[in-house]
């Protein structure tokens, strides 16, 4: 079943089809701020579609349109290939973006329709088959975080700096970045689809405990400063701020108000300091549209949905 | 002032071995402090207040804490010697990828082999089988997953090889026999005085997953 990222006016409009392969393929998007049905184009800066999008040679079967994401008035490595296979929902691609972002790399987005893998992502990623994968002059590079690292190691003279300089900065940030994908990420998701009270009330709980670490490791880890990286954001602020929209869409979905500037106020400041941040602003998909797409997903897998 | 590093960690955890590792491999002078992983210590409870886990390390008062942060700080802190991890960034993101691929796949799927029965257990084992080929895969002809030397990959990996027996034992299954390549891997391995000395005895491990296995009421 092909799912539409956000019901457009006229769903007909959004989808081109692949003459070769008959395969539907993406050309418009509703735009997440605007909510406005338009072609595919980068959010903030000029349209330049790609003239191979639809070329046998450079793209394989079921391959959605790709989008050139300039860098910006910073000078950026002219000539540089670089690629992102990614989706507008995921918080994971939402890292490497804004990694690219950060430093001014131009790269082209190639969006993954979701429900069907494309051929590029199966041959870049063939051990997990997941996005984000970010494929620079021509190999691929897996997993989110490891991606953002590599980001920082490729364009390491340009500032800002991911990770921080000092080992055990450094060494914080990682844990502490480990620690959002393994226990705190996964209890947010818990908590809005959670299928009995105990285990919902569990997740919750698990949600504010490991808020109330955070607000600690940020004290610890800005030393003053407006991020966790300091003046300017860093490889946890990307790690855990990526996870933000998300955030907010599971307190609507479940009524409760987590990030709350009473229990976490340094969280809840940094928080709308990170969504301001020009690397950031335009990434952030809009909330009800979150909402709605995890609806979807939790209807397509006919799980109960969350009581409000 | 002279480095002062603790390891709080246990003989029997690869994840700690790993660290021991490259410890080693640096040249590095440490004490290590054995857990009893049923009765922790004040101190691992206080330094790893989130996971109460170990392996940690505490290297002049500070601690770090998950064993893939530690190795990548032991090989920032001490830049001495070999580096672990590559100095291109592209094998270095392949580097961190193999490894924590190890990370999600092994251990958990390993548990499975040895705590499970019947179908549970044969599905474990014929994915932990798959892991490995994935592994051997990876590693190909060259010597080593970090080339010539011993490297990240290497280091993350060879401990879970003083698993292997137990894995085989309670699986019913020889993990030379479908992965020769990965085991002529662990023997180079072996070769050098940091995996040696440090790398439990099979037999030992089984023995001791076999308590545990009645410990926890699996048998």
């Amino acid at each position: 079943m092909m799912l539409s990222l956000a019901p457009p006016s006229n769903p007909s409009r959004s989808l081109a089809t692949n003459p070769r392969t008959k395969a539907p393929f993406q050309i418009a998007k509703t735009h997440p701020i605007s909510g406005l049905l338009l072609p595919i184009r980068s959010m903030h800066r000029e349209l330049k579609l790609s003239s191979s999008i639809t070329s046998e040679k450079r793209l394989p079967t079921a391959q959605a349109v790709s989008e050139r994401v300039e860098g910006g008035t910073r000078m950026t490595r002219g000539g540089e290939d670089v690629k992102l296979l990614g989706r507008w929902a995921s918080p994971l691609v939402m890292r490497t973006r804004t990694a690219l972002n950060l430093k001014g790399v131009d790269y082209e987005f190639l969006e993954e329709v979701f429900g069907v893998k494309s051929e590029l992502l199966l041959e870049s990623n063939p051990v997990y088959k997941k996005i984000p994968v970010l494929i620079h002059e021509g190999k691929p590079v897996c997993e989110s975080m490891i991606i953002v690292q590599y980001i920082d190691d490729v364009w390491a003279a340009t500032p800002p700096a991911i990770l921080p300089a000092d080992p055990y900065d450094r060494a914080l940030h990682r844990f502490w970045a480990h620690y959002v994908d393994d226990k705190w990420f996964p209890s947010v998701f818990a908590s809005s689809r959670a299928q009995t009270e105990e285990a919902r009330a569990e997740a919750v709980e698990q949600v504010f405990a490991g808020l109330k670490l955070l607000e600690e490791a940020f004290q610890k880890c800005s030393k003053g400063k407006g991020f966790f990286g300091g003046d300017t954001i860093g490889y946890l602020d990307i790690a855990l701020g990526c996870s933000l929209g998300w955030l907010k869409a599971t307190e609507k979905m479940t009524g409760i108000k987590f990030l709350d500037e009473a229990k976490t106020p340094l969280l809840a400041q940094w928080a709308e300091r990170f969504c301001a941040n020009d690397a950031v602003r335009g990434l952030m998909p809009e909330t009800d549209k979150l909402v709605e797409f995890a609806k979807m997903l939790q209807a397509k897998f006919k799980t109960a949905a969350p009581a409000k | 002032m002279a480095d002062k590093v603790i390891l709080l960690s246990s003989w029997v955890s690869a994840f700690g071995l790993r660290v021991q590792i490259a410890l080693a491999e640096k040249e590095v002078d440490y004490e290590f402090r054995e857990e009893n992983l049923f009765d922790k210590s004040p101190l691992l409870l206080e330094l790893n207040p989130v996971h109460k886990k170990i392996p940690v390390l505490i290297h002049n008062g500070k601690p770090v804490c998950e064993s893939s942060v530690i190795i990548q700080y032991i090989d920032e802190v001490w830049t001495n010697g070999p580096s672990l991890l590559p100095q291109d960034p592209l094998q270095r993101a392949n580097a961190r990828f193999w490894a924590d691929f190890v990370d999600k796949m092994i251990y958990q799927c390993g548990s499975r082999v040895w705590k499970n029965k019947g179908d549970a257990q044969a599905a474990a084992k014929k994915e932990l089988i798959g892991i490995l080929k994935q592994l051997e895969g990876e590693l190909g002809e060259k010597p080593f997953f970090g080339g010539e030397t011993l490297g990240y990959v290497d280091i993350v990996l060879v401990p879970f090889s003083s698993w292997f027996y137990t894995y085989e034992t309670f699986g019913g299954f020889s993990i030379e026999k479908e992965c020769p390549k990965l085991l002529a891997w662990v023997r180079r391995c072996n070769e050098r005085e940091s995996v040696s000395k440090v790398l439990p005895d099979r037999h030992k491990v089984y023995e001791r997953t076999c308590g545990l296995k009645k410990r926890l009421g699996l048998e």
